[in-house]
């Protein structure tokens, strides 16, 4: 444990290195990338970017692996139906309680 | 034409389901930091300042492990460099209305969760939709934060463990549409996951960082989109 003073530098170091990875890239590029290579790249990243980061994470979000399968699902079929954010997740979310009710009455 | 969208209303509608989210990690670590002795206000001053997850989790080991300074920037920079991934392609997102001191503050809050639903978005997104989108999540992850480490037992376990899942409702609800629409869409999708499932179990793969592995996973499944199909000269925009 360290004293007040360091707690403020170690906060301070970790803001701006946060701050400044998020800012350069956006203050650097202002104007339209003409590369149409690099567009395309650009055009698949959020995707690529969010399914790496749902998967494999998704299966170790809440209490067990069973009732994550069960919100993965429900928010698999709802965004295939292209319900709205709010819905997906929050069906996702009734979804694992759910399933964790039932697990806690069957053991 | 490209479409342009700029609500503030909007905005805070998007952002609803991301604070909600929020809250409940947010939750946690507010939790963590003061059962790891630090005081409750410099918990929500890291919240506040930092906005993002990964990051903050690790910095908290860090401070509570009494680590050295430059340790923690790279282990921030580590953790946190797939920003700059996200960065660039929002800059290539927003609006040409969009001047220099709003980069400074839409820089701010691109967190993961931000940066997904404004590339959601059909055609640009101007700043007032970038601000009603950030409001709420900020609130959300500041005030949870406060209230986990303020009282750590408001929230039962089942709804903390069900809310959990959230983040990832959204996520799918962002990308499963345009996949289903856009066949190199979902290989793109199908193969970053793959790679990231795959870097988690194969031993070795699996000690890589976790910021490390969605940039490898984004680079290398977003290059072999462009090269199947490089989109055209309009299309670059209309995502979604």
């Amino acid at each position: 444990m360290k004293t007040a003073e360091n707690i403020f530098i170690y906060i301070a170091v970790m803001a701006l290195v946060t701050y400044l990875i998020r800012m350069l890239p956006l203050v650097i590029f202002r104007k339209k990338i003409e590369n149409r290579f690099i567009r395309s790249f650009l055009y698949y990243i959020p995707y690529a970017v969010l399914a790496a980061m749902t998967f494999p994470a998704v299966f170790s979000s809440t209490g067990s692996v069973w009732s994550a399968v069960a919100g993965l699902i429900v928010a698999l079929l709802l965004a295939f139906f292209e319900k709205g954010l709010l819905t997906v997740a929050l069906s996702s979310c009734a979804a694992v309680f759910v399933i964790e009710l039932l697990m806690k009455f069957i053991s | 034409m490209t479409e342009f969208q700029n609500s503030f209303k909007k905005g805070l509608k998007d952002g609803l389901p991301i604070a909600l989210g929020y809250l409940s990690v947010s939750f946690t670590f507010g939790m963590m930091a003061v059962e790891g002795g630090l005081p409750v206000f410099t918990a929500v001053l890291i919240s506040m300042t930092n906005l993002t997850s990964a990051g903050q989790f690790a910095g908290l080991d860090l401070i509570l492990a009494g680590g050295a300074y430059l340790e923690m920037a790279l282990t921030q920079f580590v953790i946190n460099i797939r920003y700059a991934l996200m960065s660039v392609s929002l800059s290539q997102k927003l609006h040409k209305s969009v001047n220099l001191l709003d980069r400074f503050l839409i820089a701010f809050s691109n967190t993961d969760e931000i940066f997904a639903v404004a590339s959601g978005q059909k055609g640009e997104v101007g700043k007032k939709y970038m601000y009603g989108l950030a409001l709420l999540p900020i609130v959300g992850w500041t005030l949870g934060t406060l209230i986990g480490a303020a009282a750590s037992t408001v929230l039962p376990l089942s709804v903390r463990s069900a809310l959990g899942i959230a983040i990832y409702g959204m996520f799918i609800a962002i990308f499963i549409p345009p996949a289903k629409h856009n066949k190199t869409v979902a290989v793109v999708v199908i193969l970053s996951a793959a790679l990231s499932i795959c870097f988690k179990y194969i031993p070795g793969l699996c000690k890589v960082s976790s910021g490390f592995v969605i940039i490898i996973c984004a680079v290398l499944s977003a290059t072999v989109g462009a090269l199947l199909k490089p989109v055209k000269e309009d299309e670059a925009n209309e995502n979604g």
